[in-house]
Protein backbone atom coordinates (compact mmCIF):
# COMPACT_ATOMS: atom_id res chain seq x y z
CA UNK A 1 0.00 0.00 0.00
CA UNK A 2 2.65 2.45 1.07
CA UNK A 3 4.73 1.43 -1.90
CA UNK A 4 1.97 2.15 -4.36
CA UNK A 5 1.43 5.57 -2.86
CA UNK A 6 5.10 6.26 -3.31
CA UNK A 7 4.96 5.18 -6.91
CA UNK A 8 1.90 7.33 -7.45
CA UNK A 9 3.75 10.28 -6.05
CA UNK A 10 6.84 9.50 -8.12
CA UNK A 11 4.84 9.21 -11.32
CA UNK A 12 3.14 12.50 -10.63
CA UNK A 13 6.48 14.16 -10.16
CA UNK A 14 7.81 12.40 -13.25
CA UNK A 15 4.98 13.63 -15.44
CA UNK A 16 5.24 17.17 -14.19
CA UNK A 17 9.00 17.13 -14.70
CA UNK A 18 9.63 17.95 -11.06
CA UNK A 19 12.28 15.26 -10.64
CA UNK A 20 15.95 16.08 -10.36
CA UNK A 21 18.11 14.54 -13.11
CA UNK A 22 19.49 11.89 -10.70
CA UNK A 23 16.02 10.94 -9.49
CA UNK A 24 14.93 10.74 -13.08
CA UNK A 25 17.67 8.36 -14.20
CA UNK A 26 17.11 6.29 -11.07
CA UNK A 27 13.41 6.11 -11.76
CA UNK A 28 13.89 5.18 -15.39
CA UNK A 29 16.34 2.50 -14.33
CA UNK A 30 13.72 1.14 -11.94
CA UNK A 31 11.15 1.05 -14.74
CA UNK A 32 13.50 -0.88 -17.00
CA UNK A 33 14.36 -3.51 -14.43
CA UNK A 34 10.95 -4.00 -12.84
CA UNK A 35 8.21 -4.72 -15.38
CA UNK A 36 5.51 -4.59 -12.71
CA UNK A 37 6.47 -1.06 -11.82
CA UNK A 38 6.70 -0.17 -15.51
CA UNK A 39 3.16 -1.40 -16.03
CA UNK A 40 2.03 0.61 -13.02
CA UNK A 41 3.72 3.71 -14.40
CA UNK A 42 1.94 3.36 -17.75
CA UNK A 43 -1.39 2.92 -16.00
CA UNK A 44 -0.69 5.80 -13.66
CA UNK A 45 0.34 8.09 -16.52
CA UNK A 46 -2.82 7.34 -18.40
CA UNK A 47 -4.86 8.01 -15.29
CA UNK A 48 -3.14 11.31 -14.63
CA UNK A 49 -3.68 12.33 -18.21
CA UNK A 50 -7.37 11.59 -17.83
CA UNK A 51 -7.47 13.55 -14.61
CA UNK A 52 -5.63 16.41 -16.28
CA UNK A 53 -8.07 16.41 -19.17
CA UNK A 54 -10.91 16.31 -16.71
CA UNK A 55 -9.66 19.30 -14.77
CA UNK A 56 -9.00 21.24 -18.01
CA UNK A 57 -12.48 20.42 -19.16
CA UNK A 58 -14.04 21.50 -15.88
CA UNK A 59 -12.06 24.71 -15.92
CA UNK A 60 -13.09 25.42 -19.50
CA UNK A 61 -16.72 24.83 -18.65
CA UNK A 62 -16.51 27.19 -15.71
CA UNK A 63 -14.91 29.91 -17.78
CA UNK A 64 -17.42 29.44 -20.60
CA UNK A 65 -20.25 29.89 -18.16
CA UNK A 66 -18.57 32.92 -16.68
CA UNK A 67 -18.19 34.46 -20.11
CA UNK A 68 -21.78 33.69 -20.92
CA UNK A 69 -23.10 35.26 -17.73
CA UNK A 70 -20.79 38.21 -18.12
CA UNK A 71 -21.93 38.88 -21.67
CA UNK A 72 -25.56 38.38 -20.74
CA UNK A 73 -25.14 41.01 -18.00
CA UNK A 74 -23.55 43.39 -20.46
CA UNK A 75 -26.45 42.83 -22.83
CA UNK A 76 -24.21 41.38 -25.55
CA UNK A 77 -26.33 38.25 -25.55
CA UNK A 78 -29.99 38.85 -25.99
CA UNK A 79 -32.47 36.24 -24.94
CA UNK A 80 -34.86 35.38 -27.75
CA UNK A 81 -37.67 35.69 -25.23
CA UNK A 82 -40.15 38.17 -26.80
CA UNK A 83 -40.72 35.99 -29.84
CA UNK A 84 -41.45 33.03 -27.60
CA UNK A 85 -43.93 35.01 -25.54
CA UNK A 86 -45.85 36.16 -28.58
CA UNK A 87 -45.93 32.65 -29.95
CA UNK A 88 -47.04 31.27 -26.61
CA UNK A 89 -49.83 33.88 -26.35
CA UNK A 90 -50.86 33.16 -29.90
CA UNK A 91 -51.05 29.47 -29.19
CA UNK A 92 -53.05 29.99 -26.03
CA UNK A 93 -55.53 32.50 -27.40
CA UNK A 94 -55.76 31.17 -30.95
CA UNK A 95 -59.30 29.93 -30.47
CA UNK A 96 -60.54 33.04 -28.72
CA UNK A 97 -59.03 35.17 -31.42
CA UNK A 98 -60.61 33.06 -34.12
CA UNK A 99 -64.05 33.47 -32.53
CA UNK A 100 -63.53 37.19 -32.07
CA UNK A 101 -62.39 37.56 -35.66
CA UNK A 102 -65.39 35.70 -37.04
CA UNK A 103 -67.82 37.73 -34.93
CA UNK A 104 -66.17 40.90 -36.17
CA UNK A 105 -66.37 39.59 -39.74
CA UNK A 106 -70.07 38.74 -39.48
CA UNK A 107 -70.87 42.12 -37.94
CA UNK A 108 -69.01 43.92 -40.70
CA UNK A 109 -70.86 41.93 -43.35
CA UNK A 110 -74.23 42.67 -41.74
CA UNK A 111 -73.54 46.37 -41.54
CA UNK A 112 -72.22 46.42 -45.08
CA UNK A 113 -75.33 44.68 -46.45
CA UNK A 114 -77.68 46.99 -44.56
CA UNK A 115 -75.82 50.04 -45.76
CA UNK A 116 -75.74 48.86 -49.34
CA UNK A 117 -79.44 47.98 -49.30
CA UNK A 118 -80.29 51.44 -48.04
CA UNK A 119 -77.92 52.95 -50.54
CA UNK A 120 -79.45 51.00 -53.43
CA UNK A 121 -82.92 52.20 -52.55
CA UNK A 122 -81.71 55.73 -52.79
CA UNK A 123 -80.09 55.32 -56.20
CA UNK A 124 -81.90 56.59 -59.29
CA UNK A 125 -83.69 54.39 -61.77
CA UNK A 126 -81.24 55.25 -64.54
CA UNK A 127 -78.37 53.92 -62.67
CA UNK A 128 -80.20 50.69 -61.90
CA UNK A 129 -81.04 50.09 -65.51
CA UNK A 130 -77.58 50.74 -66.64
CA UNK A 131 -76.39 48.28 -64.15
CA UNK A 132 -78.77 45.58 -65.24
CA UNK A 133 -77.76 46.01 -68.82
CA UNK A 134 -74.17 45.75 -67.89
CA UNK A 135 -74.90 42.61 -66.00
CA UNK A 136 -76.78 41.19 -68.94
CA UNK A 137 -73.87 41.98 -71.17
CA UNK A 138 -71.42 40.23 -68.93
CA UNK A 139 -73.68 37.21 -68.78
CA UNK A 140 -73.93 37.11 -72.56
CA UNK A 141 -70.22 37.41 -72.95
CA UNK A 142 -69.68 34.71 -70.44
CA UNK A 143 -72.07 32.39 -72.21
CA UNK A 144 -70.32 33.03 -75.51
CA UNK A 145 -66.93 32.24 -74.07
CA UNK A 146 -68.23 29.14 -72.36
CA UNK A 147 -69.81 27.91 -75.58
CA UNK A 148 -66.62 28.47 -77.42
CA UNK A 149 -64.67 26.54 -74.87
CA UNK A 150 -67.28 23.82 -74.84
CA UNK A 151 -67.12 23.47 -78.57
CA UNK A 152 -63.41 23.30 -78.51
CA UNK A 153 -63.45 20.63 -75.88
CA UNK A 154 -66.20 18.65 -77.49
CA UNK A 155 -64.38 18.27 -80.80
CA UNK A 156 -62.91 14.89 -80.23
CA UNK A 157 -59.95 13.79 -82.19
CA UNK A 158 -60.93 10.19 -81.85
CA UNK A 159 -62.32 8.50 -84.95
CA UNK A 160 -66.10 8.79 -84.92
CA UNK A 161 -68.38 5.94 -84.01
CA UNK A 162 -65.60 3.60 -83.01
CA UNK A 163 -65.11 2.52 -79.43
CA UNK A 164 -61.52 2.53 -78.23
CA UNK A 165 -59.88 -0.89 -78.43
CA UNK A 166 -57.56 -0.65 -75.50
CA UNK A 167 -55.83 1.84 -73.32
CA UNK A 168 -52.74 2.33 -71.29
CA UNK A 169 -50.35 4.93 -70.05
CA UNK A 170 -47.40 6.62 -71.69
CA UNK A 171 -44.92 9.29 -70.68
CA UNK A 172 -42.74 11.82 -72.44
CA UNK A 173 -39.11 10.98 -73.01
CA UNK A 174 -38.51 14.13 -75.00
CA UNK A 175 -40.38 17.41 -74.64
CA UNK A 176 -40.79 17.59 -78.41
CA UNK A 177 -43.56 15.02 -78.09
CA UNK A 178 -41.95 11.60 -77.99
CA UNK A 179 -43.66 9.17 -75.64
CA UNK A 180 -42.78 5.72 -74.42
CA UNK A 181 -45.45 3.15 -73.70
CA UNK A 182 -45.76 -0.63 -73.82
CA UNK A 183 -45.73 -2.43 -77.16
CA UNK A 184 -48.76 -4.47 -76.10
CA UNK A 185 -50.74 -1.28 -75.56
CA UNK A 186 -50.39 0.00 -79.11
CA UNK A 187 -49.84 -3.20 -81.02
CA UNK A 188 -52.51 -3.76 -83.72
CA UNK A 189 -53.72 -0.19 -83.37
CA UNK A 190 -55.05 1.68 -86.40
CA UNK A 191 -54.76 5.01 -84.73
CA UNK A 192 -53.60 6.29 -81.38
CA UNK A 193 -54.91 9.18 -79.33
CA UNK A 194 -53.20 10.39 -76.16
CA UNK A 195 -54.80 12.46 -73.43
CA UNK A 196 -52.97 14.55 -70.89
CA UNK A 197 -54.00 14.83 -67.25
CA UNK A 198 -56.32 17.74 -68.06
CA UNK A 199 -58.18 15.59 -70.59
CA UNK A 200 -56.89 17.29 -73.75
CA UNK A 201 -56.57 14.91 -76.68
CA UNK A 202 -53.70 14.72 -79.13
CA UNK A 203 -53.18 12.55 -82.18
CA UNK A 204 -50.08 10.41 -82.05
CA UNK A 205 -48.23 8.10 -84.41
CA UNK A 206 -46.38 4.94 -83.59
CA UNK A 207 -42.81 5.33 -84.72
CA UNK A 208 -41.28 2.19 -83.30
CA UNK A 209 -42.39 -1.04 -81.65
CA UNK A 210 -40.14 -3.58 -80.01
CA UNK A 211 -42.10 -6.68 -79.02
CA UNK A 212 -39.12 -8.31 -77.29
CA UNK A 213 -38.70 -5.58 -74.69
CA UNK A 214 -42.42 -4.71 -74.85
CA UNK A 215 -41.73 -1.04 -75.52
CA UNK A 216 -43.06 1.34 -78.12
CA UNK A 217 -42.28 4.93 -79.01
CA UNK A 218 -45.02 7.31 -80.09
CA UNK A 219 -44.76 10.79 -81.49
CA UNK A 220 -47.46 13.36 -80.83
CA UNK A 221 -48.30 14.94 -84.17
CA UNK A 222 -50.81 17.57 -83.31
CA UNK A 223 -50.68 21.35 -83.62
CA UNK A 224 -52.41 21.74 -80.27
CA UNK A 225 -49.49 20.13 -78.51
CA UNK A 226 -47.11 22.60 -76.98
CA UNK A 227 -43.60 21.13 -76.76
CA UNK A 228 -41.95 21.24 -73.35
CA UNK A 229 -38.45 22.67 -73.11
CA UNK A 230 -37.31 20.43 -70.25
CA UNK A 231 -38.78 17.34 -68.67
CA UNK A 232 -38.74 17.41 -64.86
CA UNK A 233 -37.61 13.79 -64.48
CA UNK A 234 -34.71 11.85 -65.89
CA UNK A 235 -34.35 8.27 -67.06
CA UNK A 236 -32.08 6.10 -64.99
CA UNK A 237 -29.51 4.06 -66.83
CA UNK A 238 -28.13 2.06 -63.93
CA UNK A 239 -30.01 -0.40 -61.78
CA UNK A 240 -32.13 0.14 -58.69
CA UNK A 241 -31.49 -1.24 -55.22
CA UNK A 242 -33.84 -3.65 -53.57
CA UNK A 243 -36.20 -1.96 -51.16
CA UNK A 244 -35.91 1.44 -52.77
CA UNK A 245 -39.10 3.48 -52.46
CA UNK A 246 -40.90 3.88 -55.78
CA UNK A 247 -44.01 5.57 -57.03
CA UNK A 248 -46.08 5.32 -60.17
CA UNK A 249 -48.50 7.46 -62.12
CA UNK A 250 -50.92 5.95 -64.57
CA UNK A 251 -54.43 5.84 -65.97
CA UNK A 252 -56.27 2.76 -64.73
CA UNK A 253 -59.30 5.09 -64.77
CA UNK A 254 -60.09 8.16 -66.81
CA UNK A 255 -58.17 10.02 -64.15
CA UNK A 256 -54.49 10.04 -63.36
CA UNK A 257 -53.82 7.75 -60.38
CA UNK A 258 -50.85 7.79 -58.03
CA UNK A 259 -49.50 4.75 -56.22
CA UNK A 260 -46.43 3.92 -54.22
CA UNK A 261 -44.39 0.86 -53.45
CA UNK A 262 -40.90 -0.52 -53.43
CA UNK A 263 -38.41 -2.48 -55.45
CA UNK A 264 -39.08 -6.18 -54.73
CA UNK A 265 -36.71 -8.10 -56.99
CA UNK A 266 -34.16 -7.33 -59.63
CA UNK A 267 -35.55 -9.81 -62.11
CA UNK A 268 -39.02 -10.23 -63.49
CA UNK A 269 -41.33 -13.18 -64.13
CA UNK A 270 -39.38 -16.45 -64.14
CA UNK A 271 -36.05 -14.69 -63.86
CA UNK A 272 -36.54 -12.38 -66.84
CA UNK A 273 -33.64 -9.91 -66.71
CA UNK A 274 -35.27 -7.30 -68.93
CA UNK A 275 -37.83 -6.65 -66.24
CA UNK A 276 -37.91 -6.28 -62.50
CA UNK A 277 -40.49 -6.93 -59.82
CA UNK A 278 -42.02 -4.08 -57.89
CA UNK A 279 -44.47 -4.05 -55.04
CA UNK A 280 -47.19 -1.61 -56.04
CA UNK A 281 -50.83 -1.78 -56.87
CA UNK A 282 -51.42 -1.84 -60.59
CA UNK A 283 -54.50 -2.40 -62.68
CA UNK A 284 -55.27 -2.70 -66.37
CA UNK A 285 -54.50 0.70 -67.82
CA UNK A 286 -51.34 1.12 -65.78
CA UNK A 287 -49.40 -0.58 -68.57
CA UNK A 288 -46.76 1.73 -70.00
CA UNK A 289 -46.81 3.91 -66.92
CA UNK A 290 -43.53 5.23 -65.55
CA UNK A 291 -42.09 3.99 -62.25
CA UNK A 292 -40.13 6.70 -60.42
CA UNK A 293 -37.69 6.53 -57.54
CA UNK A 294 -37.71 9.19 -54.83
CA UNK A 295 -35.40 11.47 -56.79
CA UNK A 296 -37.78 11.53 -59.72
CA UNK A 297 -35.81 9.25 -61.96
CA UNK A 298 -37.71 6.84 -64.19
CA UNK A 299 -36.50 3.39 -63.20
CA UNK A 300 -39.04 1.29 -65.06
CA UNK A 301 -42.16 0.99 -67.15
CA UNK A 302 -45.01 -1.09 -65.73
CA UNK A 303 -45.98 -3.90 -68.08
CA UNK A 304 -47.53 -6.94 -66.42
CA UNK A 305 -48.74 -8.31 -63.15
CA UNK A 306 -49.04 -11.84 -61.93
CA UNK A 307 -52.60 -13.10 -62.04
CA UNK A 308 -52.31 -15.55 -59.18
CA UNK A 309 -50.56 -13.31 -56.69
CA UNK A 310 -51.45 -9.97 -55.14
CA UNK A 311 -49.15 -7.02 -55.52
CA UNK A 312 -46.67 -8.75 -57.81
CA UNK A 313 -46.12 -6.33 -60.64
CA UNK A 314 -43.42 -6.42 -63.25
CA UNK A 315 -41.83 -3.43 -64.90
CA UNK A 316 -39.49 -3.14 -67.84
CA UNK A 317 -36.28 -1.60 -66.52
CA UNK A 318 -35.54 1.89 -67.76
CA UNK A 319 -32.24 0.78 -69.24
CA UNK A 320 -34.27 -0.76 -72.07
CA UNK A 321 -35.32 2.72 -73.18
CA UNK A 322 -31.69 3.50 -73.94
CA UNK A 323 -31.35 0.22 -75.88
CA UNK A 324 -34.54 1.02 -77.74
CA UNK A 325 -33.17 4.42 -78.70
CA UNK A 326 -30.07 2.79 -80.18
CA UNK A 327 -32.35 0.60 -82.26
CA UNK A 328 -34.48 3.47 -83.47
CA UNK A 329 -31.53 5.62 -84.40
CA UNK A 330 -30.30 2.90 -86.73
CA UNK A 331 -33.52 2.74 -88.70
CA UNK A 332 -35.16 6.14 -88.34
CA UNK A 333 -33.15 9.24 -89.14
CA UNK A 334 -35.89 11.58 -87.90
CA UNK A 335 -35.67 10.02 -84.48
CA UNK A 336 -32.03 10.94 -84.12
CA UNK A 337 -32.97 14.23 -82.52
CA UNK A 338 -34.61 12.50 -79.56
CA UNK A 339 -32.72 13.50 -76.44
CA UNK A 340 -33.45 11.45 -73.36
CA UNK A 341 -33.66 13.54 -70.17
CA UNK A 342 -30.63 12.78 -68.01
CA UNK A 343 -31.05 15.30 -65.20
CA UNK A 344 -33.87 15.24 -62.72
CA UNK A 345 -35.06 18.51 -61.22
CA UNK A 346 -37.21 16.71 -58.65
CA UNK A 347 -34.56 15.82 -56.12
CA UNK A 348 -35.50 16.71 -52.53
CA UNK A 349 -38.93 17.99 -53.46
CA UNK A 350 -42.14 17.10 -51.65
CA UNK A 351 -43.95 14.20 -53.22
CA UNK A 352 -46.93 16.39 -54.04
CA UNK A 353 -44.72 18.92 -55.77
CA UNK A 354 -43.00 16.16 -57.69
CA UNK A 355 -46.32 14.84 -58.89
CA UNK A 356 -47.52 18.27 -59.89
CA UNK A 357 -44.49 18.60 -62.12
CA UNK A 358 -44.60 15.10 -63.56
CA UNK A 359 -48.35 14.99 -64.11
CA UNK A 360 -48.35 16.92 -67.37
CA UNK A 361 -45.80 14.53 -68.88
CA UNK A 362 -47.83 11.38 -68.26
CA UNK A 363 -50.50 10.62 -70.84
CA UNK A 364 -53.38 8.24 -71.26
CA UNK A 365 -52.96 6.23 -74.43
CA UNK A 366 -56.10 5.12 -76.31
CA UNK A 367 -55.98 2.98 -79.39
CA UNK A 368 -58.64 2.56 -82.07
CA UNK B 1 -9.77 36.71 -23.90
CA UNK B 2 -10.23 34.48 -26.91
CA UNK B 3 -13.33 32.77 -25.58
CA UNK B 4 -15.07 36.04 -25.00
CA UNK B 5 -14.40 37.40 -28.47
CA UNK B 6 -15.58 34.20 -30.17
CA UNK B 7 -18.61 34.27 -27.93
CA UNK B 8 -19.39 37.85 -28.87
CA UNK B 9 -19.01 37.22 -32.59
CA UNK B 10 -20.82 33.97 -33.05
CA UNK B 11 -23.15 33.24 -30.17
CA UNK B 12 -26.16 35.03 -31.64
CA UNK B 13 -25.83 33.07 -34.89
CA UNK B 14 -25.93 29.78 -33.02
CA UNK B 15 -28.75 30.93 -30.81
CA UNK B 16 -30.80 31.81 -33.89
CA UNK B 17 -30.03 28.41 -35.37
CA UNK B 18 -31.19 26.52 -32.29
CA UNK B 19 -34.17 28.66 -31.41
CA UNK B 20 -35.49 28.53 -34.96
CA UNK B 21 -35.23 24.76 -34.91
CA UNK B 22 -37.22 23.63 -31.90
CA UNK B 23 -34.71 24.66 -29.27
CA UNK B 24 -34.60 27.04 -26.32
CA UNK B 25 -32.04 29.61 -25.25
CA UNK B 26 -30.68 27.09 -22.74
CA UNK B 27 -30.20 24.52 -25.48
CA UNK B 28 -28.37 27.16 -27.48
CA UNK B 29 -26.08 27.82 -24.55
CA UNK B 30 -25.36 24.10 -24.13
CA UNK B 31 -24.71 23.49 -27.79
CA UNK B 32 -22.55 26.55 -28.23
CA UNK B 33 -20.46 25.65 -25.20
CA UNK B 34 -20.06 22.11 -26.40
CA UNK B 35 -18.92 23.42 -29.76
CA UNK B 36 -16.40 25.61 -27.96
CA UNK B 37 -15.11 22.54 -26.18
CA UNK B 38 -14.78 20.72 -29.50
CA UNK B 39 -12.88 23.72 -30.81
CA UNK B 40 -10.65 23.71 -27.75
CA UNK B 41 -9.96 19.99 -28.05
CA UNK B 42 -9.12 20.43 -31.69
CA UNK B 43 -6.90 23.41 -31.02
CA UNK B 44 -5.03 21.72 -28.20
CA UNK B 45 -4.46 18.56 -30.28
CA UNK B 46 -1.98 20.61 -32.29
CA UNK B 47 -3.19 19.40 -35.66
CA UNK B 48 -5.83 22.03 -36.07
CA UNK B 49 -5.87 23.78 -39.38
CA UNK B 50 -8.83 25.99 -40.10
CA UNK B 51 -9.72 25.45 -43.73
CA UNK B 52 -12.74 27.71 -43.67
CA UNK B 53 -14.00 30.72 -41.81
CA UNK B 54 -14.33 30.19 -38.09
CA UNK B 55 -17.98 31.10 -38.42
CA UNK B 56 -18.60 28.30 -40.92
CA UNK B 57 -16.74 25.87 -38.73
CA UNK B 58 -18.72 26.72 -35.62
CA UNK B 59 -21.98 26.65 -37.52
CA UNK B 60 -21.21 23.22 -38.94
CA UNK B 61 -20.36 21.80 -35.56
CA UNK B 62 -23.39 23.27 -33.84
CA UNK B 63 -25.65 22.05 -36.59
CA UNK B 64 -24.38 18.48 -36.26
CA UNK B 65 -24.52 18.60 -32.46
CA UNK B 66 -28.05 19.92 -32.46
CA UNK B 67 -29.30 17.40 -35.01
CA UNK B 68 -27.81 14.67 -32.89
CA UNK B 69 -29.37 16.04 -29.72
CA UNK B 70 -32.78 16.21 -31.37
CA UNK B 71 -32.42 12.66 -32.57
CA UNK B 72 -31.52 11.50 -29.08
CA UNK B 73 -34.55 13.24 -27.66
CA UNK B 74 -36.61 11.71 -30.45
CA UNK B 75 -37.99 15.06 -31.30
CA UNK B 76 -38.98 16.09 -34.75
CA UNK B 77 -35.81 16.62 -36.73
CA UNK B 78 -36.20 19.62 -38.97
CA UNK B 79 -34.29 20.09 -42.15
CA UNK B 80 -31.75 22.59 -40.88
CA UNK B 81 -30.43 24.65 -43.68
CA UNK B 82 -26.77 24.24 -44.30
CA UNK B 83 -24.69 27.30 -45.02
CA UNK B 84 -23.48 27.68 -48.57
CA UNK B 85 -20.20 26.12 -47.66
CA UNK B 86 -20.07 23.48 -45.01
CA UNK B 87 -17.15 21.86 -43.34
CA UNK B 88 -17.03 18.17 -42.66
CA UNK B 89 -16.85 17.87 -38.92
CA UNK B 90 -17.48 14.14 -38.50
CA UNK B 91 -13.93 13.35 -37.42
CA UNK B 92 -13.89 16.08 -34.82
CA UNK B 93 -17.21 15.00 -33.41
CA UNK B 94 -16.23 11.37 -33.27
CA UNK B 95 -13.09 12.32 -31.38
CA UNK B 96 -15.15 14.60 -29.17
CA UNK B 97 -17.62 11.81 -28.41
CA UNK B 98 -14.88 9.45 -27.36
CA UNK B 99 -13.26 12.06 -25.20
CA UNK B 100 -16.57 13.05 -23.72
CA UNK B 101 -17.36 9.52 -22.67
CA UNK B 102 -13.99 9.33 -20.90
CA UNK B 103 -14.67 12.59 -19.14
CA UNK B 104 -18.08 11.34 -18.10
CA UNK B 105 -16.46 8.24 -16.63
CA UNK B 106 -14.17 10.45 -14.60
CA UNK B 107 -17.05 12.59 -13.45
CA UNK B 108 -19.01 9.53 -12.45
CA UNK B 109 -16.02 8.15 -10.58
CA UNK B 110 -15.58 11.49 -8.81
CA UNK B 111 -19.22 11.54 -7.77
CA UNK B 112 -19.16 8.02 -6.38
CA UNK B 113 -15.98 8.79 -4.45
CA UNK B 114 -17.84 10.61 -1.70
CA UNK B 115 -16.66 13.27 0.72
CA UNK B 116 -14.13 14.42 1.80
CA UNK B 117 -12.14 12.67 -0.91
CA UNK B 118 -14.00 14.44 -3.71
CA UNK B 119 -13.44 17.94 -2.37
CA UNK B 120 -9.88 17.12 -1.45
CA UNK B 121 -9.00 15.97 -4.96
CA UNK B 122 -10.93 18.78 -6.56
CA UNK B 123 -9.13 21.45 -4.61
CA UNK B 124 -5.76 19.94 -5.48
CA UNK B 125 -6.24 18.97 -9.12
CA UNK B 126 -8.96 21.30 -10.28
CA UNK B 127 -8.51 24.42 -8.22
CA UNK B 128 -4.74 23.81 -8.07
CA UNK B 129 -4.39 24.76 -4.42
CA UNK B 130 -1.19 23.75 -2.65
CA UNK B 131 -1.05 21.15 0.08
CA UNK B 132 -0.60 23.54 3.03
CA UNK B 133 -3.65 25.52 1.96
CA UNK B 134 -5.65 22.33 1.67
CA UNK B 135 -4.47 21.10 5.05
CA UNK B 136 -5.76 24.37 6.51
CA UNK B 137 -9.10 24.13 4.69
CA UNK B 138 -9.77 20.56 5.68
CA UNK B 139 -8.32 20.74 9.17
CA UNK B 140 -5.36 18.39 8.81
CA UNK B 141 -2.61 19.05 11.30
CA UNK B 142 0.07 19.27 8.62
CA UNK B 143 0.52 19.18 4.87
CA UNK B 144 2.08 15.70 4.91
CA UNK B 145 -1.03 14.18 6.45
CA UNK B 146 -3.16 15.90 3.86
CA UNK B 147 -0.84 14.63 1.14
CA UNK B 148 -1.09 11.11 2.43
CA UNK B 149 -4.83 11.36 2.50
CA UNK B 150 -4.86 12.80 -1.01
CA UNK B 151 -2.94 9.81 -2.35
CA UNK B 152 -5.28 7.40 -0.64
CA UNK B 153 -8.23 9.17 -2.25
CA UNK B 154 -6.45 9.16 -5.56
CA UNK B 155 -5.96 5.40 -5.36
CA UNK B 156 -9.65 4.92 -4.72
CA UNK B 157 -10.58 7.20 -7.57
CA UNK B 158 -8.23 5.30 -9.82
CA UNK B 159 -9.80 1.99 -8.87
CA UNK B 160 -13.34 3.24 -9.54
CA UNK B 161 -12.29 4.89 -12.77
CA UNK B 162 -10.60 1.81 -14.17
CA UNK B 163 -13.49 -0.44 -13.16
CA UNK B 164 -15.77 1.91 -15.10
CA UNK B 165 -13.27 2.11 -17.94
CA UNK B 166 -13.14 -1.66 -18.34
CA UNK B 167 -16.92 -1.89 -18.21
CA UNK B 168 -17.21 0.49 -21.09
CA UNK B 169 -14.62 -1.04 -23.36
Amino acid sequence: MIEEIQILEAVEKYIRGEMTPEERTQFEELRRTNSEIDQLVVEQTMFFNQLGNFSDWKALKVSLNEVHNHLAEQGEIRQPQPKGVVRELWRRYKRVMAVAASIAGITTLLIATTVSMIARKQSTEDLQQLRREFRQEVANKKKEVLNEVDNKIKISKAPENIAPKSGGTGFLIDGKGYLVTNAHVVNNANSVIVLNSKGQEFRANIIHINIASDLAVLRIEDNDFKPLAILPYSIRKSGTDLGEQLFTLGYPRNEIVYNEGYMSAKTGYKGDTLTCQIGVQANPGNSGGPVFNKNGEVVGIINTREKEAEGVVFAVTARNIFLLMDDIRKSDTAARNIKLPLLTTLRNLDRTQQIRKIEECVFMVKTY
Amino acid sequence: MAIESIYKLHYSMVQALIVNNNGSADDARDIFQEAMIVLYEKASSGTFELTSQLKTYIYSICRRLWLKRLQQQQKFVPDIAALDEMVLVEDELEHHDRKNSELMMMEKAMLSLGEPCKSLLESYYLQKKNMTEIAGDFGYTNADNAKNQKYKCLMRLKKIFFAEYKNNR
